[in-house]
């Protein structure tokens, strides 16, 4: 075990670490901008340079290797001001725009202005006034605002195999940029949004519908109604202060209908309906040959992945629309007749952890001469945005239950907010089709946790399948490299295009607590396993749903209600 | 140069190499055969080097040498080398950019004009110097300068 001495004190230090990792675990902070938690360093800032002694120059922390005897010094002046100045620099072309901007208050420049005392522009520089990427439906780039840390550089291309955007030109000319700086929207951007999650400015944002839906529950001819994912009741409290993995979900539809929306449904419910077709689609695909292995639909960045590096897998991707997209399409056909309300006046709003919903809801096949199934998209940020707008708080409200006929949940939905949880509802529910029986431990262990690729054999009566779940779109591509060289043991694949699923999206808490994701996930777990009814063929609303309006899974109305179907993209890969 | 344009994929054919690190060399190759980098050829380069047309894009940009427009019919060259510098090149490149309304690595929409920034043109005893379409004009101020392109719109315009 290297001993190194820093700031005085002496620290143990594992070998093989960075001088980073080992001041974090003695408790010293030393600030980073480039860094990016699980990838090697690439030492773009330099903000996290120390003082070495015997070193003549200041040495980065994140990419340092300790050795045994280093004596260091995290805040000498020497670093402090190197720091200070590289901050300068920064903040020398930046605009001031803080009280306009999406990050005020959650922004990684404003904490190290304050960090290093930095209270006046001392550095001469000129904003570039570089034109705003709007084109996009998910994304805003504001290339004006971005430090270069190229950590959304990263997130696309190492995490999430897009590969998007990267680093362009150099200098005082460099910046982020797709190929040909062409707009995100004609690039091969899948608007997942993980971007956004590690941006540590408001360079990269969500495209806000704030006011498209504000606008909406002003206007009174409008009947304004809410459906919220899974994800969305065990992440939201994190915004307002909360230790991650509370579960706010009767709170949040309270909170929904003080906010004035007419209608608040559970996306989980629906999430239960796509488990009918689907696992319906899976025995049928089972039976007649294929194709397999069928790959779900219901992550709007995976489906455009697929359309774009990899349209010759189209007839894989599930024709099920996903939960979002199938509430959106039964509130308008049947809730809006049930409740006498013109489906022109149902104004239908999506809470989602994700940015590619918004995507997802203008997909032109989604619109097709018909109406919107859903006519705009909150993320979770957004959310709590209206909420504070509105001068109101999650924590004194009163839990309420969600309303009928898209109420009621069984706990195979709400497990869709995790990596694996679809799969785990489809297979639960398969069983029951193919079997007629239940599962005797509706657990299924192995397709449950954080990792990014989990694999297992199932057994459904005489069949035996071999699924897989993966989740970031890093891992997917990887898993399609396999089945390209001629994998054949796989019969169902589960892909979330954010790492850990949904619960990770791209419209989830910015810069949350890294324990968050796990948290999330066992209350999700928690919720599952304290409900009475577990699976989506149990769940009595579903049931009313087919005897009432939809007739049967895979029968003509889901047909034209609640499948879809996709196109191969040609844009610059 | 005669005969016909060479494709990228006669280019790729003749490197079956699939190694990074000819990135350069063939972005170089397609350029000198093209007159620039087209979209299309970044597709076909990506392809071929298994490298996403963002990277192939990010790592052209970072040097000056590549064009991503085709040339204009009047392609030209403004010299900024140390003797056009002192010159005053800085003037004449200023001038010309306001006249094409372009900036360097441009090419106008109607394909008349492209513009193009060079380190040196080799003619130091000339400075400050521009090029247009191979041939030098040497000793230029502001005002030669747009006269010159001036006269290439007319001849443009009359032909
Ligand atoms: S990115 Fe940060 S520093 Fe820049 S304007 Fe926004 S809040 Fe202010
Ligand atoms: S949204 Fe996703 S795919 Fe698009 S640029 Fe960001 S990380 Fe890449
Ligand atoms: S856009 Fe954001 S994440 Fe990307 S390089 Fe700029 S500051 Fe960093
Ligand atoms: S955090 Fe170490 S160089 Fe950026």
């Amino acid at each position: 075990m290297p001993r190194i001495e820093a700031n005085g004190r002496t620290l143990e230090a594992r070998r093989g670490e960075t001088l980073l990792e080992t001041l974090r675990r003695g408790g010293i902070r030393v600030p980073t901008l480039c860094h990016y938690e699980g990838l090697p360093p690439t030492g773009a800032c330099r903000l996290c340079v120390v003082e070495v002694d015997g070193l003549p120059n200041l040495v980065p922390a994140c990419s340092y290797p300790v050795v045994e005897g280093l004596k260091v010094h995290t805040h000498s002046a020497r670093a402090v001001n190197a720091r200070r100045t590289i901050v300068e620099l920064l903040l020398s072309n930046h605009p001031d725009d803080c009280l306009y901007c999406a990050r005020h208050g959650n922004c990684r420049l404003q904490d190290l202005s304050e960090e290093l005392g930095v209270r006046a522009r001392r550095l001469p520089g000129t904003r570039r006034h570089l034109p705003r990427d709007v084109s996009s439906p998910a994304i805003v780039r504001d290339p004006d605002k971005c430090v270069l840390c190229g950590r959304c550089v990263r997130a696309c291309q190492e995490v999430q195999g897009v590969a998007a955007i990267d680093m362009t030109g150099r200098g005082s000319g460099a910046r982020v940029d797709t190929a040909f700086g062409e707009g995100l929207n004609v690039s091969s951007c899948v608007n997942c949004g993980q971007c956004v999650m590690v941006c540590p400015t408001g360079a990269l944002t969500e495209r806000s519908h704030l006011d498209l839906v504000e606008g909406a529950l002003r206007d009174p001819a409008l009947t304004v109604v809410a459906q919220v994912a899974p994800a969305v009741s065990v992440s939201l409290a994190e915004l307002f202060g909360e230790k991650p993995g509370r579960d706010v979900d009767g709170a949040l539809y309270a909170l929904l209908r003080r906010l004035g929306f007419s209608r608040v449904f559970d996306t989980a419910f629906a999430a239960d309906l796509t488990i009918m077709e689907e696992a319906s689609e899976l025995v049928r695909r089972l039976r007649d040959g294929g194709p397999l292995p069928m790959f779900t639909s219901c992550s709007p960045g995976w489906v455009k992945f697929v359309e774009t590096f990899y349209p010759e897998r189209i007839a894989h991707l599930s024709t099920c629309k996903s939960p979002q997209q199938m509430l959106g399409a039964v509130i308008k056909a049947h809730f809006a007749a049930r409740a006498g309300l013109e489906p022109e006046r149902v104004f239908s709003v999506a809470i989602m952890p994700c940015t590619a919903k918004k995507f997802e809801a203008q997909r032109e096949e989604m619109l097709e001469g018909k109406l919107a199934d859903v006519d705009a998209v909150l993320t979770t940020r957004e959310l709590a945005d209206l909420v504070r707008r509105r001068g109101l708080r999650l924590g004194d409200l009163a839990p309420e239950p969600a309303d009928m006929p898209f109420g009621r949940r069984s706990g195979a939905g709400k497990l869709f907010g995790a990596s694996g949880g679809v799969m785990e509802a489809a297979i639960r529910t398969a069983h029951h089709l193919v079997t007629g029986g239940e599962l005797a431990d509706l657990k299924v262990e192995a397709v449950r946790g954080l990792e990014g690729v989990k694999e297992a054999r199932v057994r459904l009566g005489d069949l035996e399948l071999g699924v897989a779940v993966v989740s970031g779109l890093g891992n997917a591509r990887r898993l399609l490299q396999e089945i390209d060289a001629g994998r054949r043991d796989l019969h169902f694949v589960e892909v979330m295009s954010c790492p850990g699923g949904c619960i990770g999206g791209g419209g989830q808490p910015i810069g949350a607590d890294p324990a968050a994701l796990g948290a999330r996930l066992q209350a999700l777990y928690r919720i599952d396993g304290a409900e009475t009814v577990r699976t989506a063929h149990a769940n009595p609303a579903v049931r009313q749903l087919y005897a009432e309006f939809l007739g049967e899974p895979l029968g003509p109305r889901s047909h034209e209600l609640l499948h879809t179907h996709y196109d191969a993209r040609t844009v610059l890969r | 140069m005669n005969g016909p344009v060479r494709s990228v994929a006669e280019i790729l054919a003749a490197h079956p190499d699939r190694g990074r690190e000819h990135l350069i060399p063939l972005l170089q190759e397609v350029q000198e055969a093209q007159g620039f980098v087209s979209r299309e050829a970044v597709a076909e380069l990506g392809a071929h080097l298994g490298l996403p047309s963002s990277r192939i894009y990010g790592v052209a940009t970072f040097y000056n040498q590549f064009r991503f427009q085709p040339l204009g019919r009047y392609h030209v060259q403004v010299c900024r080398g140390t003797a056009c510098h002192v010159k005053g090149s800085q003037g004449v490149f200023q001038a010309i950019k306001r006249y094409l309304q372009l900036e360097a690595g441009q090419t106008a929409r109607d394909g008349l004009f492209s513009l193009e920034v060079v380190a040196c043109l080799g003619a130091c005893g000339l400075a400050p110097l521009i090029c247009v379409n191979g041939e030098f004009h040497g000793g230029v101020d502001a005002d030669s300068a747009v006269k010159i392109l001036r006269r290439c719109r007319r001849e443009a315009e009359s032909a």
